[in-house]
């Protein structure tokens, strides 16, 4: 099965890249032992659940830092809910962006803050893609008839 | 001139009267030799003739007879002397045949006559056995009739079929003007006429029982012809009509099944009806014998078949009966059952809701109890702290017996220390003791193993109540407690002949003695004392204590234990022992002991068993709740997850045994929690374990942590090895071995 082993390679580098650079960390792989018979998409639900979370953090802190006279405890406790969820899932570079984000509102710097959270969004978003390239990847590799390497 | 015979004729001879005699002798002669010839025809016809001889004899006598009148005929003129000796050799030979002939018939005619009286005899005999045959064919038509009446009334079983077919079938066996049937009344002192044939009588007449009359039919099993004038046998006045005759029969009614056909017990039946048959009037006809045997016969068939019927609609009451009291039980049953259930789910919920308060009053109590008060005050909270101590111990008690006698109680085992078990109960019994100024001796037999298998805490409660006990009872002295491993014989206790215990390997009985020198127990009283809520009066006491459920409730522990409790005393003044042995097992050594358990090396993996254990995640970030989630359900715990702590709170009950709070969360103070649980459960060893979680690592958050009471604090992001480790260390220590 030539196209088994293909996408078998193409998964397993797909992921060293991502750890490599960054995007996830072993919390991820760590959510990878936690998929078994019992629990077949274990990992999966998290995800979306993350996906779901995130996004509606990430309005709720946009709607924050919009009002007249911003609310920082409000915002931080939003981030703080984000780096829980972020760091979860082994989302590095996005937690990492949740601690700078929290600085900021401490100091109470709304540049700062706005700016950390378009980086935030963007930050998300790579994550976002990258994950569902990964689940794509997966979900490839069964239909093909394969199995899903473990990594690490 | 020739000698001439004949005769010289008196008067000249006549022409017409020789003509007559000459014709006369002729057909004399025709006639006799005829006759011989019919008798041969007619003889040779006839099969039977027993005289042929005499036939003969007979013809020949005819013969000759003829003969010689035929002879004669030619005497009449003048003939020769060859015909006259014709004729005389005729004549001579005639009257020696006839002679012969007439000595012969001396004989036979008598015999002849004989057969004639037997042919008369033999009619005779033939029209009796005529007679006899008409007599047995009536007799077997009647036998008939009895048989097909008999299968009339007993193929039914209901009496008034039987009764009816009866009457109807007699009526018309033996042509009955009117039959009737006398049933007697229920206070037995009338006859009331309950069925009749031809309703000449009107029903529901009723007779007085005790007529000679009636007496006289009664006293008989035979058919008994009575007088028409009876009253029994009251016929409407019909003018000069001849009544018939009356016959009347007693008809035994029966209540038992067993009686035999022929042998009517005499004494056990009273009561009878009776059957009253009446001829048809102006018949003249006779009641015959076999007529009144038939009767007897149908009569006593009948009160067989009332019997059976009698029988069967009683059988069938009593099954009704039956059915209708089933289901009643049925009912009762479920109503039972469901009394049972209400009191559980009562029980149950009273179970919280009366504890809760009382231990509010008792905490806030002893918390009281802590400031400053003045004296009257401080009286005043003991009091109260005392009275809801003694009404939280009446409520666990009750509560606890309600559940024992459900059998919904088990006992929770563990390993547990005996020796510091024996110990903690007298360091509790101590202070009571000293301002009593009692002794308390505490004797551990050597041999007594220094940890063993069972329910600690329900031990503890038989062996604080059953110490307790000897402390309230005693004014002077002390109690001694001895406990020592026993052998199989020294384990019977007299009084209790249904208690085997059994050896095995690894179990063993303990057999503790505590003895007082107390007030002692009246021997009669000792089997109350275990019963529920009796209290015994003690003879000059002012002591109060006690529900009277606490040695009914150590009773059933130790029979849960598979032990036995029992008290022995020589009387009230002698002081008292309880002497309870119960079943404890051997810890295996090896996997069961309690030495410290040392952190292994990352690499070996411990093979614990988590599985079905029930632990609670706190989490208010969906995310991070999963995780933690998942990795627990992975380890194979029961795991609720939660997101408040109120949730928390609520849900934790004493069946989870680790409850996991992330102490990262902003909104909601964690700590609290942990301080609300503990306030919840307060007794230790209901209490989860609290286990914090969190991505903080300063070590403020350790601190707090520990203030609070919480078990153990574990670092984010946690792995199955972590969390693995972690499940052990707890559930192993009852705190993190290190920091995690």
């Amino acid at each position: 099965m030539e196209i088994v082993g293909q996408l078998q390679k193409q998964f397993v580098d797909f992921s060293t890249s991502l750890n490599h650079e960054g995007f996830l960390d072993e919390q991820y792989l760590q959510l990878q032992k936690l998929q078994d018979e019992s629990n077949p998409d274990f990992v999966c639900e998290v995800v979306s659940l993350f996906f779901d979370d995130s996004e509606k953090l990430l309005n709720n802190l946009a709607t924050a830092l919009q009002q007249q006279v911003v609310d920082f405890k409000q915002v931080d406790a939003h981030v703080h809910q984000f780096k829980g969820s972020s760091s979860s899932i082994g989302a590095q570079r996005v937690k990492n962006m949740c601690v700078a984000f929290r600085n900021f509102c401490e100091e109470k710097n709304l540049d700062g803050c706005l700016r950390c959270l378009q980086q935030l969004k963007h930050e998300y978003f790579l994550v976002k893609n990258k994950l569902e390239t990964l689940f794509r990847l997966e979900r490839q590799i069964v239909e093909a008839g394969g199995t899903v390497p473990v990594i690490g | 001139m020739e000698y001439c015979n004949c005769f010289e004729s008196p008067w000249p001879a006549d022409e017409l009267l020789m003509k007559y005699q000459y014709i006369s002798d002729f057909f004399i002669a025709l006639a006799y030799f005829s006759i011989p010839l019919e008798l041969i025809y007619f003889v040779k016809k006839s099969a039977v003739f027993p005289y042929r001889w005499v036939l003969v004899q007979f013809g020949a006598f005819i013969v000759l007879c003829g003969a010689t009148h035929l002879i004669n005929l030619w005497t009449f003129n003048m003939h020769t002397r060859t015909v006259a000796v014709v004729m005389t050799t005729a004549k001579v030979l005639t009257a020696a045949v006839s002679c012969a002939t007439a000595l012969m018939l001396v004989h036979i005619i008598p015999d002849l006559l004989s057969v004639k009286t037997r042919e008369l005899f033999l009619k005779n005999k033939a029209a009796e056995l005529d007679r006899e045959m008409g007599l047995i064919r009536t007799q077997e038509e009647t036998g008939r009739h009895v048989r097909m009446l008999t299968h009339e009334i007993r193929s039914t079983l209901d009496r008034h079929t039987i009764l009816k077919t009866t009457l109807v079938e007699l009526g018309r066996t033996l042509a009955l003007e009117e039959c009737a049937l006398w049933m007697p009344s229920q206070t037995g002192l009338e006859l009331n006429l309950s069925y009749t044939l031809h309703h000449i009588m009107p029903v529901g007449l009723s007779v007085p029982i005790q007529l000679p009359v009636i007496n006289q039919v009664f006293n008989t099993s035979h058919a008994v012809k009575i007088s028409p004038s009876s009253p029994v046998a009251w016929l409407r006045s019909s003018g000069n009509n001849m009544p018939g005759e009356v016959v009347a029969v007693r008809v035994p009614l029966l209540h038992l099944s067993n009686f035999q056909i022929h042998d009517w017990p005499e004494l056990s039946t009273k009561r009878y009806a009776l059957l009253v048959l009446t001829l048809p009037s102006n018949s003249a006809r006779q009641w015959h014998v076999h007529e009144l045997e038939l009767v007897e016969v149908v009569a006593d068939q009948v009160a067989v078949a009332l019997s059976h019927a009698a029988i069967l609609e009683e059988s069938m009451k009593a099954r009704d009966l039956l059915m209708k009291q089933n289901l009643a039980l049925d009912v009762a049953r479920r109503e039972a059952e469901t009394a049972v259930h209400a009191r559980n789910d009562f029980l149950a919920v009273m179970n919280h809701e009366m504890r809760t308060p009382i231990h509010a009053i008792i905490a806030l109590s002893s918390l009281l109890q802590e400031t400053e008060l003045s004296p009257e005050q401080r009286l005043m909270v003991e009091t109260i702290l005392k009275s809801s101590n003694l009404l939280a111990t009446l409520i666990n008690d009750v509560l606890d017996l309600s559940r024992l006698e459900d059998g919904s109680l088990q006992l929770e085992i563990g390993t547990f220390n005996l020796h510091s078990l024996f110990r903690e109960v007298l360091n509790l019994i101590k202070p009571i003791a000293a301002v009593k100024k009692l002794y308390v001796t505490l004797i551990l037999s050597p041999d007594l193993i220094e940890h063993a298998v069972g329910d600690e805490k329900r031990l503890m409660q038989v062996l604080l109540n059953v110490v307790g006990n000897a402390i309230k009872f005693t004014k002077e002295g002390g109690v001694t407690v001895s406990a020592f491993v026993t052998k199989s014989d020294s384990l019977r206790d007299p009084r209790a002949p249904d208690f085997f215990p059994a050896h095995s390997d690894n179990h063993f009985y303990l057999r503790v003695e505590v003895k007082d020198t107390g007030s002692g127990i009246n021997p009669q009283e000792i089997p109350k004392l275990f019963m529920k809520f009796v209290q015994s009066q003690p003879l000059a006491t002012k002591n109060p204590g006690g529900s009277g459920l606490g040695l009914a409730i150590c009773k059933r522990f130790v029979n849960l234990m598979e032990g036995h409790i029992w008290i022995e005393s020589d009387g009230p003044g002698r002081g008292s022992t309880v002497i309870f042995i119960v079943k404890l097992g051997i810890p295996a050594r090896l996997n069961e002991s309690k030495l410290p358990f040392l952190h292994k090396a990352p690499g070996n993996q411990i093979e614990l068993n988590f599985s079905g254990l029930k632990v609670v995640v706190m989490d208010d970030n969906s995310v991070g709740r999963m995780v933690t989630k998942g990795l627990l359900v992975h380890l194979g715990c029961d795991v609720l997850a939660v997101s408040s702590a109120e949730e928390c709170v609520r849900a934790v009950s004493n069946e989870h045994k680790v409850v996991f709070l992330d102490v990262s969360m902003a909104a909601v103070d964690s700590f609290e929690v942990a301080v609300r649980m503990r306030e919840k459960f307060s007794k230790r060893s209901e209490r989860p374990f609290i286990v914090a979680l969190t991505g903080n690592t300063e070590r403020m958050i350790k601190e707090k942590c520990r203030k609070v009471g919480m078990d153990g604090v574990i670092l984010k992001p946690v792995s199955v090895d972590k969390m693995r480790r972690v499940l052990s260390d707890i559930l192993e220590h009852g705190y993190l071995v290190e920091s995690q």
